[in-house]
């Protein structure tokens, strides 16, 4: 490490006997002030992006830097090799730069503010806590450009900066900052929000440390980070076989021709030790769809995944790193080189969801998931309103979640925690748009005994004349089922011109200039099936037509035949069914609708759009 | 004379409190509940009350009433089949429920949606369209609509019918509409429109919110009907029965019947107002409250004398938009299971209750998981080793065989084990008490804290030591405090509206305009229940934030203050406020969003309750029985006292415990409860 901390109190914190039970106290007030870090910062960010969709994420670590509580794990030892200077108490360092912090946040819209929390002049843990900025500077409004291809051209890159030295706020750095973004004002309040969380987490532990003592609060992180260590090598052993098991699955496009990108993986366990193998990953994009992928990160989405299924009560922490072994090849789409273009990085992180499901359900098929809405596909809307003032629009998609064993996927859904889409109304109060239609999309989810969600169908009508840019995936692979399952329908995006012409949109694209009056149809994808269609029950299929989630043309993919009474015809049924039954072959674990070959092939016909060119 | 009675029907017990209006003087009885039918249940325990008190069912003129017919309905998913009409395009809203699936992240593998309260097979859409402005932009399709009613009629299955509207939070009109041609085809049957129910912007909060008004009406309505019926054949035509709302103002039995939405959060609601109660007598204006049950707690803080107000109420997995008490409900009660999960050999209290049946293993109806209960019995807390008045018989042996099995499972001593299950169920317990102090930006230590509920005056000392919060109170009678809360408050209405507009460019005099049209709308429901204007309180409120923040406050505000100092009384405050809560403040584009005038009725009730006896008494006549009990690794002599024989001044040392007909209140070592004045015992530590 070469940064320095200092600390006017030298005595070293001592490992000491704790309890159990002040172990899971402990364990409940550091869950608290998780929790208080996202309520404080919900409050008063300023952005939709943060306070409606809640694109945030908090973190307290210890001393050494491990994360304790939060979601995405740690990435302080980045940090600490990164930056080359000395920390005190009432310091806050700001940074957004993937390069400078080990991928800790992986593209520039995402300022983490980090906190290192002194006691007595001790040097005691961390909090920090990143969000999603509206804007960061750069090539296009929002600051993820598609055609970007380095990040010098993704707007500022700040560093790991102090904000705040010795607890003075460095305000010429702050307004340079703040002088290189669009939304100056909306980053300005969530930046303080950040602090605020922040600052609130570090409150907080020195108050545990004062009710229970420095060294068992220094002790219990331990325990802590022990106790997830020896939960996870329980659950390695059970469900990571020693026979290595593999899953392709990809990025549709880069937005500048190239794709489909191949994401690879191979899991197999070591004794303890799992180890993921992305070898056979293709190489970088030109463009900025790259996803520099924290080794830790993976870890922490693996972890996540499975540690919840045993004790959903535990705080999920850093403590069993050692026991996963992750190996991404340089240069790759998950570890590309310096300077590569980085902001367009939502689809590949999402994509590793699948990725991981597909991988892990093989040893597992009964507790496995087809593939859901893993990505944020977006819209950005920008341009001057009818009084002449800047407006910017960022608006998340959100679609079908897959069929699961524990049911029909939810319809017009995330996959992510927290997030939650903004009302229609408050758009349409705030920005030159009404939204014509928001509907979950007949037939979209894969057809299967448990169905995916259907994708959600938003026209957006455009009131003054600006500009739009999309971010959108899974238009030419499928969102695949499982277990017999059909695939989900894929996305698309019509532009219906005031005039009445209409042109697709590619899934990846911007400065496309809108007029008002223009309608943009954003369809995004549905959720994969899961098992055999055919033994879902009949009445489940009619009342989904009943309720407009499936069509009557629709319900024959499960073999069920609708009479005109809206009820099922039984005897129609049982005959469509022993027909459809007789002619198929063994679908397999996956259904991908088609190999690569093929649906690049049916690509224009189908999709509208040109297939791309093998990166 | 006259009376007054409180009734609180709980899933157990129907609690009633008849009160003497000039004397003061209070009776009390507790009957078992009758879900089927809780009218039976409250007309059972009127005969008791009036039984045993000898006095003439006729002299009661006023019944108030807490009551769960409508949280019920919502957690038992019992309500009525809703038909729903909305805006072309936006017939899924309810399905799409703003995207969000609970949990982190791989939430959704395990997310199970529950069933829509106005099935999609019952929701059509009204050709119309309204703009952010209140504009038309499309006019509606009374046609098209016809045809869809009629059909939507021809199914047969509603029994309460809803429409929302997209941006009718702005204008109504267009709804209006709607329910004029609706009435053509659903004669009677109730109709509930979003602009009327809660004129709120936000489409899946304002359709889910008037959904739940009609899910729940007809239910309401009878239950409110019959009981009201039968309560005037046994005490006369002139009695009038008012029901407690969320936000602890009592309603006419007639405005509850219609805003049924507002009555969700009625029985948490006495709890508080019971407390503030007895706490404002005993001169605490600033307190916590904490309402311990059997399956959850239920947690407020209350600021100079008032309880914070929420726009929003939660019953399980269902948020509506109606305003309540700033309850917040975490799942952990006396009947929680404690567990070790086998991987981290952690100790888990909860959220998985024994309830009242099989119950906690001490009460020998089938349990054998060990709970709370449970432990506080191991412990000597629940004494077992006396019967104490009215309570169920407790086993310690069976407790001890419960708790046993989770000390071998973590691999410690029992006693060991029993306090590690009161600890962590304690730090549940402070955990939500942060969510209302710390969390709000308000510090436990500035508060007192009371403890109610059957199990609250069991822990409640324990959580001033961990909170910081002093005294720890318990008030007279903590099982049946909701029906004293009940028969304390006053009937209150309130009127709101979207009002969104930037501070800088609106006047005060506008404001004030617009305020004094809401008091009007507000005032109607105390016309049409003959409450004069000269009986009336107006409080008005502007919910007010930084444009573009998600963060608001409710903020109150008179003509007065209005007049003499402009808007900036309300940005002065806000930023006050919003600098302590968050530590910065940004000074400018302040925006108000929201409107109301709230009316209340001056009380009528003139005397104080009178709980306890003038003098103070010798603590050794009030012992009932010598015990021990353990506490930080050690066992320590104790006495059991009778409540009802504390007066006024008694000083009780811990370690002790105190005992009444429904409760039990445990005083830890170092620390001594004195009988205030109006009853209340205030644990201090010495």
């Amino acid at each position: 490490m070469t940064a320095k901390i200092i600390q006017t109190n030298s005595t070293p914190f001592k490992t000491v006997d704790v309890d159990a039970v002040t172990v899971d106290i402990i364990e409940n007030a550091l869950r608290n002030v998780r929790e208080e870090m996202d309520a404080v910062l919900f409050r008063t960010a300023m952005s939709p992006g943060i306070r409606e969709q809640g694109d945030c994420f908090p973190m307290v670590a210890n001393r050494d830097g491990k994360m304790v509580v939060g979601q995405f794990g740690s990435f302080i030892h980045g940090f600490m090799e990164a930056y080359d200077g000395q920390l005190e108490d009432g310091d806050i360092i700001l940074t957004n730069d993937p390069y400078m912090c080990n991928a800790a946040v992986s593209h520039l819209p995402d300022w983490i503010v980090l906190i290192p929390i002194f006691k007595d002049g001790r040097h005691m843990a961390w909090s920090a806590m990143f969000g999603h900025m509206s804007d960061n500077g750069g090539m296009v409004p929002g600051s993820i450009p598609i055609k970007a291809e380095t990040i010098y051209q993704e707007g500022i890159r700040i560093p790991p900066t102090k904000l705040y030295k010795k607890g003075v706020l460095q305000e010429d750095v702050l307004e340079l900052i703040l002088h290189n973004v669009r939304t100056s004002e909306w980053n300005r309040f969530d930046l303080n929000a950040l602090v605020a969380a922040c600052r609130t987490a570090a409150k907080r532990c020195v108050e545990i440390a004062d009710r229970f003592g420095d060294d068992i609060f220094f002790t219990t992180m331990q325990i802590m980070l022990d106790r997830n260590l020896e939960a996870m090598r329980a659950i390695i052993n059970m469900i990571v076989p020693e026979e290595p098991s593999y899953f392709e699955d990809y990025v549709c496009d880069d937005g500048v021709g190239k794709g489909p990108y191949k994401i690879a993986c191979k899991m197999w366990r070591e004794g303890d030790v799992a180890i993921f193998d992305f070898n056979g990953t293709d190489p970088q994009a030109k463009s900025s769809i790259n996803f520099y992928l924290n080794e830790d990160m993976f870890k922490m989405f693996f972890g996540s995944f499975t540690i919840n299924l045993f004790d959903p009560h535990i705080l999920f922490n850093d403590g069993f790193y050692e026991l996963v072994d992750v190996r991404i090849p340089e240069g790759s789409l998950l570890k590309p080189k310096f300077p590569a273009a980085l902001s367009g990085r939502t689809h590949a992180l999402g994509r590793i969801f699948d990725v991981m499901g597909g991988v892990l359900g093989q040893g597992a098929p009964d507790a496995m998931n087809a593939a859901g809405f893993s990505d944020s596909p977006h819209l950005f809307y920008s341009g001057y309103d009818k009084k002449g003032e800047w407006f910017q629009l960022f608006q998340i998609g959100f679609g079908g979640i897959p069929g699961r064993p524990v049911g029909d996927g939810p319809d017009g859904h995330s996959l992510w925690p927290g997030f939650t889409n903004v009302p229609n109304e408050f758009i349409e109060a705030y920005f030159p748009l009404r939204i014509v239609k928001y509907e979950p999309i007949a037939d979209s989810g894969g057809a299967g005994l448990h169905r995916g969600g259907n994708g959600l169908s938003v026209a957006y009508e455009f009131l003054v004349d600006g500009e739009i840019a999309v971010h959108d995936e899974r238009w030419l692979t499928y969102p695949w089922g499982v277990r017999g399952g059909e695939p989900g329908m894929r996305s698309t995006k019509r532009l219906v011109r005031a005039d009445g012409s209409e042109e697709w949109l590619p899934a990846k694209c911007d400065g496309v200039s809108v007029k008002e009056g223009d309608v943009l149809y954003f369809n995004t994808w549905g959720g994969g099936g899961w098992g055999d269609a055919l033994e879902r029950e009949p009445a489940h299929v009619a009342a989904d037509v009943s309720r407009g989630l499936v069509s009557v043309e629709g319900a024959k993919r499960y073999g069920v035949v609708i009479g005109s009474d809206g009820a099922v015809d039984a005897a129609a049924t049982d005959q469509l069914r022993a027909k459809m039954r007789e002619g198929r072959e063994d679908s397999g674990l996956f259904s991908f609708g088609g190999t690569i070959e093929e649906i690049k092939a049916r690509s224009l016909e189908e999709t509208h759009l040109p297939a791309p060119e093998a990166p | 004379m006259t009376f007054r009675l409180g009734v609180d029907v709980g899933g157990t017990f129907t609690d009633l409190l008849l009160v003497d209006e000039s004397s003061g003087h209070t009776y009390m009885a507790k009957v078992p509940s009758t879900p089927e039918d809780s009218s039976i249940g409250v007309l059972n325990g009127i005969d008791r009350i009036c039984d045993e008190s000898d006095i003439d069912p006729t002299k009661v003129m006023q019944v108030m009433h807490g009551t769960t017919v409508a949280t019920n309905a919502v957690l038992t998913r019992k309500g009525a089949k809703v038909g729903l009409i909305t805006t072309k395009g936006y017939r899924q809203t309810l399905q799409v429920a703003r995207s969000f699936c609970p949990g982190g992240l791989g939430g959704w593998v395990s997310y199970v949606k529950a069933p829509l309260l106005a099935p999609l097979e019952l929701t059509i859409e009204a050709d119309e369209r309204m703009d952010a402005e209140g504009n038309a932009v499309s006019a509606l399709d009374k046609k098209a609509l016809r045809k869809d009613l009629k059909a939507l009629a021809d199914t047969g299955e509603v029994e309460a019918l809803t429409v929302c509207l997209l941006n009718s939070y702005i204008n109504g009109a267009h709804e209006v509409e709607v329910r004029e041609v609706a009435q053509e085809f659903f004669g009677d049957i109730p109709i509930s429109i979003s602009s009327e129910v809660v004129p709120e912007m936000q489409e899946y909060e304002r359709t889910e919110t008037t959904v739940v008004n009609s899910y729940v009406r007809p239910q309401v309505s009878k239950y409110v009907t019959n009981l009201k019926s039968s309560l005037e054949e046994r005490l006369g035509d002139d009695v009038h029965l008012a029901i407690l709302r969320s936000d602890g103002g009592l309603a006419s039995a007639r405005a509850a019947g219609e805003s049924p939405v507002n009555m969700l959060m009625s029985g948490p609601a006495g709890g508080v107002a019971g407390a503030m109660y007895f706490c404002k007598r005993g001169g605490f204006e600033n307190i916590l409250t904490f309402d311990m049950g059997g399956t959850s707690t239920d947690v407020a803080l209350i600021q100079h004398g008032e309880a914070r107000i929420r726009r929003e109420t939660r019953v399980s997995d269902i948020t509506v938009r109606a305003p309540s008490v700033d309850v917040r409900t975490i799942g952990a009660g006396g009947g929680s299971i404690a567990f070790v999960p086998e991987l981290t050999k952690a100790l888990r209290v909860g959220p998985d209750s024994a309830g009242a049946d099989p119950g906690p293993a001490a009460y020998m109806k089938g349990g054998e998981q060990p709970t709370v209960c449970d432990a506080n019995v191991v412990l000597g807390y629940l004494p077992s080793d006396v019967k104490l008045g009215g309570a169920m018989t407790i086993n310690r042996d069976a407790a001890e065989k419960a708790v046993q099995t989770l000390a071998d499972a973590m691999g410690i001593e029992l006693m060991t084990a029993a306090e590690g299950i009161i600890k962590i169920v304690n730090e549940s317990m402070l955990g939500a008490l942060r969510l209302v102090s710390v969390e709000q930006g308000y510090d436990p230590r500035d508060f007192a804290l009371v403890g109610f509920g059957g199990a609250g005056p069991l822990h409640a000392n324990a959580l001033g030591t961990l909170s910081g919060a002093w005294p720890v109170i318990v008030p007279p009678g903590p099982g049946v405090l909701c029906a004293y809360g009940d028969a304390t408050t006053q009937v209150q209405d309130e009127a709101s509206q979207t009002f969104v507009a930037r501070v800088d460019q609106i006047t005060a005099k506008q404001l004030i305009a617009e305020l004094h049209a809401l008091r009007e709308k507000a005032a109607v429901s105390f016309e049409e229940d003959g409450i004069s204007a000269d009986q009336q309180q107006v409080t008005y409120q502007a919910d007010i934030r930084y444009a573009g923040q998600a963060f608001q406050l409710s903020l109150s505000v008179t003509d007065e203050e209005l007049k003499s100092k402009g808007l900036a009384v309300l940005t002065d405050e806000f930023d006050r406020q919003h600098e302590q809560l968050f530590t910065f403040a940004h000074g400018k584009d302040h925006e108000i969003v929201m409107i109301r005038a709230i009316v209340k009725a001056k009380s009528s009730l003139t005397a104080d309750l009178k709980e306890v006896s003038g003098k103070a008494t010798d603590p050794k006549d009030a012992v009932i029985h010598e015990t021990r009990y353990y506490y930080e690794q050690e066992w320590h002599d104790a006495a059991i006292f009778d409540r009802g024989k504390l007066g006024i001044g008694t000083v009780i040392s811990g370690p002790a415990i105190v005992s009444e007909m429904d409760s039990t209140t445990l005083i830890l070592p170092g620390h001594a409860a004195t009988v205030d004045k109006v009853g209340n015992l205030l644990i201090n530590p010495v």
